[in-house]
């Protein structure tokens, strides 16, 4: 590393050079594939380099040739821990490039799905600074919870981890009352495993101690730093894009945003501790507003798409127009209309956004993906420096750094 | 804060240096000449009425058509106490893709301009520490210009070991777990 020779120690130092140390591509701490060098004067940190791209897939350019649908599957990779609202993001994105204004249905449905997977994404970070701080039952402990959501997952779309959940215009079929059953148990259960949760760690004294004062961030550099999401929320700034850009009618639900004040990991803990319990209001509004559609508007899954949504398979055995359109969708021959839209939501990490820009072809011209982590993770080495090696781990798992999303 | 008064307090200060003016889905739009930028941008930073002072997301795009001004550089800004965005741009000759670096009034934009620079080429003057961040640092070219088409999918000559693409992976030819070892490997085997 180049840094070597320009790093000064400071005075005093007991050590007569600095260590370099590797920390990854592959290392148990680092959850994810990506290096960080360490220059170290004994455990602290001097400097630090930060190399991504070890999982970079070319999604931008791949999905320059696949119609807009293919592209689904794409960004279920980016954040892996809530694919389902980089899913909805990127529906959302279609849909208002296309025009298509969804039933409210199909927006409280999507919230649920939206929701869930927030608190499964934080309900990862959040236990996994509890394993970096040699905490590892809450870990243990809330998997199964996860578990139900990836259940409902499951129940809904038919996979679990990267899930290419919905359709362009709402669902690609609808709710079973299984998957009702399951919100219902984990709308129940979850409470008491979330206030058990934070009994081990928020007064944990230990958790406290490692978690209090590291990693911090003011709100001025976390914005000019390009943060988004919890993170920029503990640094004390209440911007969420459900509230400032309401997607998926966001603007029906109450909700507050909780904000943090020093940005540090325990605000970053507290702060998408909160926002578990702010997505389950949501969902249980949410599951409420679907109980409250009657008769034909409870079966209700789906936008009037048809150029875009797939028709009934037994349409497309008996009807010539539905034949024509399953036949068009499946091959891409649809031409999307020219244009150039910026559509962003609330992902896990923060505001996921989709740049597209269409020349009225069948594919994208260009779809770029802004994706939170690549942007905040180039905050790490003003995050960690000066700071102890064993908070640089904390730092880093309480950033909730997805590799999937670095690199795209 | 709307779009015309933004529109209306760029012009007072640039005059019809800012050109094509459009707003597609509500989004204001406007593009200036490439050494402009850094200008427009720090306008935008410091004006006490527009406070676009949140760097959402930097992009390139190749236009191998438009002559003379192949690459842009897509700048969203967010101004976040009003909350509204808008869309900056820039365009550049592809033969001589220099654009002002803004890495030093955003620090957002160091990684964003590293990987313009790692899949358009767009040479960022002033950036601390240019260099590819997603891609190998060997490659030689820039692989999202659009004269690197993906790869034909029909393509039978690769024959590619892992994915079962091509040459002689196929029905009828299935290869042994021994048929993919070399032959040291092999003699490996037999002592």
């Amino acid at each position: 590393m180049e840094t070597t020779h320009h790093i000064k120690l400071p005075p005093g130092s007991l050590e007569k050079q600095t260590t370099t140390l590797n920390l990854g591509p592959t290392h148990p701490a680092t959850h994810g594939v990506f290096q960080n060098i360490l220059e170290l004067d004994g455990e602290r940190i001097v400097d630090a380099v930060q190399t991504v791209g070890y999982i970079h897939r070319a999604f931008e350019k791949i999905a320059e040739r696949r119609p807009l649908y293919q592209i689904t599957p794409l960004t279920d990779r980016l954040n892996y821990c809530s694919s389902p609202i980089n899913n909805m993001g990127w529906h959302i994105t279609c849909e208002r490039l296309l025009k298509v204004q969804t039933p409210k249905r199909v927006d409280y449905l999507r919230i649920i799905i939206m929701e869930l997977a927030r608190i499964s994404d934080h309900l990862i970070c959040n236990s996994i600074v509890g394993v970096d701080t040699g905490a590892y039952t809450g870990f243990l402990y809330v998997m199964q919870y996860r578990e139900l959501i990836y259940e409902i997952y499951e129940e809904v779309c038919g996979s679990r981890l990267t899930t290419n959940i919905g359709r362009i215009g709402g669902f690609e079929r609808n709710f079973t009352s299984t998957a009702f059953e399951k919100l219902e148990k984990f709308i129940k259960e979850w409470p008491v495993v979330l206030a058990e949760f934070e009994n081990l760690f928020t007064r944990n004294r230990i958790f406290m101690e490692r978690t209090i004062g590291v990693g911090p961030i003011s709100a001025e550099r976390a914005l000019n730093y390009g943060f988004t999401g919890p993170n920029l929320r503990a640094a004390g700034v209440d911007y969420d894009v459900r509230v400032h850009t309401p997607y998926s009618s966001y603007e029906d639900f109450n909700f507050t945003i909780p904000v943090g004040t020093t940005g540090d990991c325990y605000d970053r803990y507290l702060v998408r501790n909160g926002e578990m319990h702010q997505s389950l209001e949501l969902i249980k509004q949410a599951y409420k507003k679907v109980q409250e559609f009657k008769g034909a508007d409870a079966d209700v899954y789906h936008a009037d798409v048809p150029e875009y949504y797939l028709p009934d398979k037994k349409d497309v055995y008996t009807k010539m127009e539905a034949l024509i359109y399953h036949f068009k969708i499946i091959m891409g021959e649809t031409n999307i209309p020219a244009g150039e839209i910026y559509s962003a939501v609330e992902g896990g990490n923060g505001e996921l956004g989709f740049y597209l820009i269409s020349d009225g072809g069948r594919t994208p011209y260009r779809l770029h993906f802004r994706r939170p982590s690549f942007i905040y993770y180039q905050a790490y080495t003003e995050l960690t420096k000066g700071g102890m090696l064993s908070d640089a781990i904390i730092t880093m798992s309480s950033l909730n750094l997805i590799a999937g999303e670095l690199d795209a | 804060m709307t779009n015309e008064l933004i529109k209306q307090r760029l012009t007072e200060k640039f005059g019809d240096q800012l050109i094509n003016w459009e707003e597609p889905y509500g989004m204001l739009t406007f593009s200036a000449a490439k050494d402009l930028n850094l200008k427009v941008l720090q306008f935008l930073f410091d004006d006490p009425e527009l406070r676009f002072q949140f760097l959402t997301d930097l992009a390139a795009v190749h236009y191998p058509d438009r002559k003379g001004e192949e690459l842009a550089v897509v700048y969203h800004l967010h101004n976040l106490v009003d909350n509204i965005r808008i869309r900056f741009k820039v365009f550049t000759d592809v033969a001589k893709p220099d654009v002002f670096s803004a890495s030093a009034l955003y620090s957002a934009a160091n990684w964003m301009e590293r990987e313009a620079y790692d899949f358009y080429g767009v040479n960022f003057i002033g950036h601390p520490n240019l260099i590819r961040i997603q891609n190998v640092d060997e490659m030689e070219y820039f692989p999202q210009r659009k004269e690197y088409p993906l790869e034909e999918q029909s393509r039978i000559d690769k024959d590619d070991e892992m994915f079962g693409r091509g040459g002689s992976f196929g029905p009828g030819n299935e290869r042994s777990a021994l048929g993919t070892l070399s032959d040291d490997d092999k003699e490996a085997l037999k002592q």
